[in-house]
């Protein structure tokens, strides 16, 4: 009887979370669609005509994929962040906790909510990049699992962030000071070749280093990473935030009294 | 006898030292509705927290309908249908997002809880609103909505702390017939409520908190019994003699209205017949205080008094 109860608790939850994130489109969708016509046009276009090639392709093939998922990375954390803190907020958490919902299926259904959220996305950025570049695809596996693991890994970590936060300006912190310099400085926009030695061997300490690697790897074949130790990278990554997160979520840390 | 609850030396002790319950001990049979009163911060919300699992207990046992909040705790959960103080629901979903959502956390497929959703939504008055966001309902229909959210998944104990807070009497009074049709379908009602006057016309059974600890758990008639001296008010007729009563104390409060104290054990008879042999007429008569109300204070501080003498 358990495990129906776990499987439509975990089907509510997850379409609650896709209706509050279609409910609110113009401040889910419509940004990062605007954002990053901005960066194509900008960087891929203005700026990347003059500087010519970067890991053997132009530097616009270049770009996109870490544009794409840097949308990913942003709106996976943003939407469990919100929702989950929202819920915390409002209290109306307390609708899951008082009743027969396992700690795994809250996690799980809200990690569905913002993979949902970061692949809608990501494919709305896909198809506003068809407008600039020719999309090559070298290896679907890869992107398929780089993004869900890394849409997956920054839900969780929006899911903690919210666990902690007690005032909306803490779930502004971690992506302000953290989240955005790892991913500016997690090769989006530059190849870490170019880097030198000392900055080369500091960059393979930044996790976002690996997953633009890894799903740039399955556009154009080109990686400073090896595919897999960016996979290993991002599965050790996904382990540990979600064995915090369940741990929490049972110690009622943030959540119960 | 099958107990909807039982509670045993249950305590909970916050961050800071505060101790909130100090062995708390309380039962309520299958079928009951029950009143839980107590001064603010005696720990009624707290103990409602811990049994519908919000709060930690630091010690103790909970049990529902026999199931251990220990090591049941989904049974437990299942069977409890909780209606917070606060509202507690997402402001900007409509009122059937929020029962079909809070149904299906218990399991409920969505198209058994949109049937349930018509038929509660409709006996609290809301199916005309099912499409409204919740943040645009008065004060009233948000209470209700609670009540209906907590009973999609068909609970066999329903627990509401100060369910009618806010809500005018004419509301108030046709939340009481709901509560009390829902009870006589078999489902056990716990109440916390600072109305007495709600808490002595619904429930049968009654147990008073202060400091963590009950102080009284006993029926609600043989708590009223408890009390020996009552205070009516008697309207009298328009009559230029000064009414006199040797048989109670009694108080003129204005030309045409005595209070009289009167002991239960003596009656109204003897008032009465004096009043008449004045030629006196009793218009109408009616208690001056809630008779609870006054129960409830002297109990209170008769717990007080008792504690600091210890």
């Amino acid at each position: 009887m358990r495990n129906p109860i776990y499987f439509t608790a975990l089907k509510t939850i997850w379409i609650k979370e896709c209706t509050r994130f279609l409910r609110i489109w113009v401040q889910t969708l419509v940004p990062p669609a605007i954002t990053m016509t901005l960066y194509f046009i900008i960087f891929g276009s203005l700026i990347g005509s003059r500087i010519g090639e970067m890991g053997g392709v132009s530097y616009m093939e270049f770009i996109v994929p870490g544009l794409i998922m840097m949308s990913v990375i942003t709106n996976a954390y943003s939407n469990v962040a919100s929702s989950f803190f929202s819920a915390k907020f409002q209290r109306n958490l307390e609708e899951m906790l008082v009743a027969p919902v396992s700690n795994i299926t809250i996690i799980l259904g809200y990690i569905g909510g913002g993979v949902a959220r970061a692949l809608l996305v990501a494919v709305i950025v896909t198809l506003v990049s068809g407008f600039f570049v020719p999309l090559n695809i070298q290896s679907y596996g890869m992107i398929v699992i780089t993004v869900l693991l890394t849409a997956t890994l920054f839900a969780l970590g929006g899911l903690l962030n919210a666990m902690f936060a007690k005032s909306f300006d803490d779930i502004s912190i971690i992506p302000t000071f953290i989240l955005t310099p790892l991913t500016y400085l997690g090769g989006v926009f530059y190849s870490i070749s170019l880097l030198p030695q000392f900055w080369q061997n500091v960059s393979q300490f930044n996790p976002i280093i690996y997953m633009v690697n890894g799903f740039r790897y399955g556009f154009i074949g080109v990686s400073d990473i090896q595919p897999m130790t960016a996979i290993a990278v991002l599965l050790i990554f996904n382990a540990v935030f979600f064995t915090l997160a369940w741990y929490l979520l049972k110690r009622g840390t943030g959540t119960r009294t | 006898m099958t107990y909807a609850l039982e509670i045993s030396d249950l305590r909970k002790t916050y961050r800071g030292g505060f101790e909130a319950l100090k062995g708390l001990n309380l039962t309520v049979k299958e079928g009951d509705f029950y009143a839980l009163l107590g001064p603010n911060g005696a720990g009624k919300s707290t103990t409602i927290g811990i049994i519908s699992s919000l709060v930690n207990k630091s010690a103790g046992s909970v049990k529902v309908f026999g199931y251990d909040l220990d090591s049941q705790i989904n049974e437990v959960k299942q069977h409890i249908g909780l209606v917070p103080q606060e509202f507690n629901f997402n402001q900007f979903e409509t009122l059937m997002q929020i029962v079909v959502n809070q149904a299906g956390y218990y399991g409920v497929s969505r198209t058994l809880a949109k049937e349930r959703a018509e038929k509660y939504l409709k006996q609290l008055g809301l199916w005309d609103k099912r499409n409204e966001r919740a943040r645009n309902l008065s004060g009233g229909m948000k209470r209700r909505l609670m009540i209906a959210r907590a009973l999609l998944h068909e609970p066999k104990l329903l627990i509401l702390d100060e369910p009618t807070a806010g809500v005018d009497i004419e509301l108030r009074r046709s939340m009481w017939d709901f509560l009390t049709r829902i009870n006589k379908e078999g489902v056990t009602i716990i109440l916390t409520t600072h109305y007495l006057e709600e808490a002595e016309m619904l429930c049968r059974n009654i147990g008073i908190i202060d400091k963590g600890q009950i102080i009284e758990n006993t029926t609600m008639k043989a708590l009223l019994n408890k009390l020996n001296v009552e205070t009516f008010v008697l309207d009298l007729e328009q009559n230029e003699q000064r009414p006199h009563v040797s048989s109670a104390t009694m108080r003129i409060v204005d030309d045409h209205t005595i209070e009289v104290d009167v002991a239960k054990s003596a009656g109204l008879n003897s008032v009465f017949a004096e009043l008449s042999a004045q030629n006196i007429k009793v218009l109408s008569m009616r208690n001056k205080a809630n008779r609870l109300e006054e129960l409830f204070v002297n109990l209170v501080e008769q717990g007080r008094e008792a504690k600091e003498s210890v």
